[in-house]
């Protein structure tokens, strides 16, 4: 099977309905493994318990910020390729993506209350996120506005390109300028800071949470092609009820 | 399990988590359902990709 076979939406379909019950499966019992490692894991000294939302805020937000990197690389294969299931890939994304940010976007006020002794704050990483969920929100409202879905691909391609600038921006955040938001403690130069004891079971909770979006963004994709097919019947049924 | 005084926070949290990925899972099952049954109404009518087929129909 090369990748070449996948283009094929027939093929992509009966692919993923073998994949997609062992991929449930595997995010499952990565979840089971996840949560009871959380459950173990030791308070922070200074933050206390709530340091146990970090393993959804954090997951969460890698997953907002990954939703969009598939967008961007799908978008490529729109503009570039023209690759139709390129289009299904970046529209079923869009709303996993925005649940994923959203999710990450109420965790961080609930630990931020207690942490910080605010909900929010407009510093530069909370406010390039709620950009990155508003992006979510405009490709979703874009995909909807437009008609004919190879139209709509386009569009929403160009806009995601667009968009993708401010994921560096997430990421750099924090040291690019001054915020309340802690900096990077798990991917930076030099090593994680986080103790193990944390460190691990936040690793097993990302992993969980990639398959999940995975399982989840599979799934979707399905449900667009199977929209696709709808689309073109009622076109079809509409063309022989015109009659030649 | 003794989450200490912010115990409200990090349930709700939790809470907000779950309620998260279950509209997701609930959304994209429904959306699945209702698409079905309309490829089976169309199935039904005798209408189907395979006899309607045109060459530039990808789909």
């Amino acid at each position: 099977m090369s990748l070449i076979d996948l283009a094929n939406p027939s093929r992509f379909l009966a692919l993923t309905a073998r994949a997609l019950p062992w991929l449930a499966a595997a995010t499952v019992l990565a979840f089971a493994i996840g949560i009871s490692q959380v459950y173990l894991a030791p308070d922070d000294y200074q933050q206390g318990a709530t340091v146990k939302i970090m393993f959804i805020h954090v997951p969460a937000a890698w997953l907002g910020i990954f939703a969009w990197i598939v967008m961007s690389v799908a978008a490529l294969g729109t503009l570039v390729w023209r690759h139709p299931l390129a289009d299904v890939a970046a529209k079923a994304a869009a709303p996993i993506g925005a649940a994923f940010t959203l999710m990450c976007l109420v965790t961080g006020s609930l630990w931020g209350r207690p942490m910080w002794g605010t909900y929010w704050v407009w510093d530069a990483r909370l406010t390039s996120v709620l950009v990155l969920f508003l992006m979510y929100l405009g490709v979703i409202a874009l995909w909807r506005t437009i008609d004919d879905p190879a139209q709509a691909a386009r569009t929403a391609a160009i806009l995601t390109l667009v968009g993708a600038i401010n994921i560096p921006i997430i990421k750099f955040s924090v040291d690019w300028w001054n915020t309340l938001h802690q900096p990077a403690s798990v991917f930076r130069l030099g090593g994680s800071t986080i103790h193990p004891a944390i460190l691990v079971p936040l690793i097993v909770m990302a992993v969980a949470f990639t398959l999940l979006f995975l399982t989840l963004h599979l799934a979707a994709m399905r449900n667009e092609i199977m929209r696709r097919r709808v689309r073109t019947l009622m076109m079809l049924q509409a063309g022989a009820r015109m009659g030649p | 399990m003794n989450f200490g005084p912010h115990a409200a926070f990090i349930i709700t949290a939790y809470v907000v988590a779950i309620a998260v990925v279950a509209g997701l899972i609930a959304w994209i099952v429904l959306d699945r359902r209702h698409l079905s049954r309309i490829l089976d109404d169309f199935e039904a009518q005798g209408i189907s990709r395979r006899s309607t087929r045109t060459d530039g129909d990808k789909w």
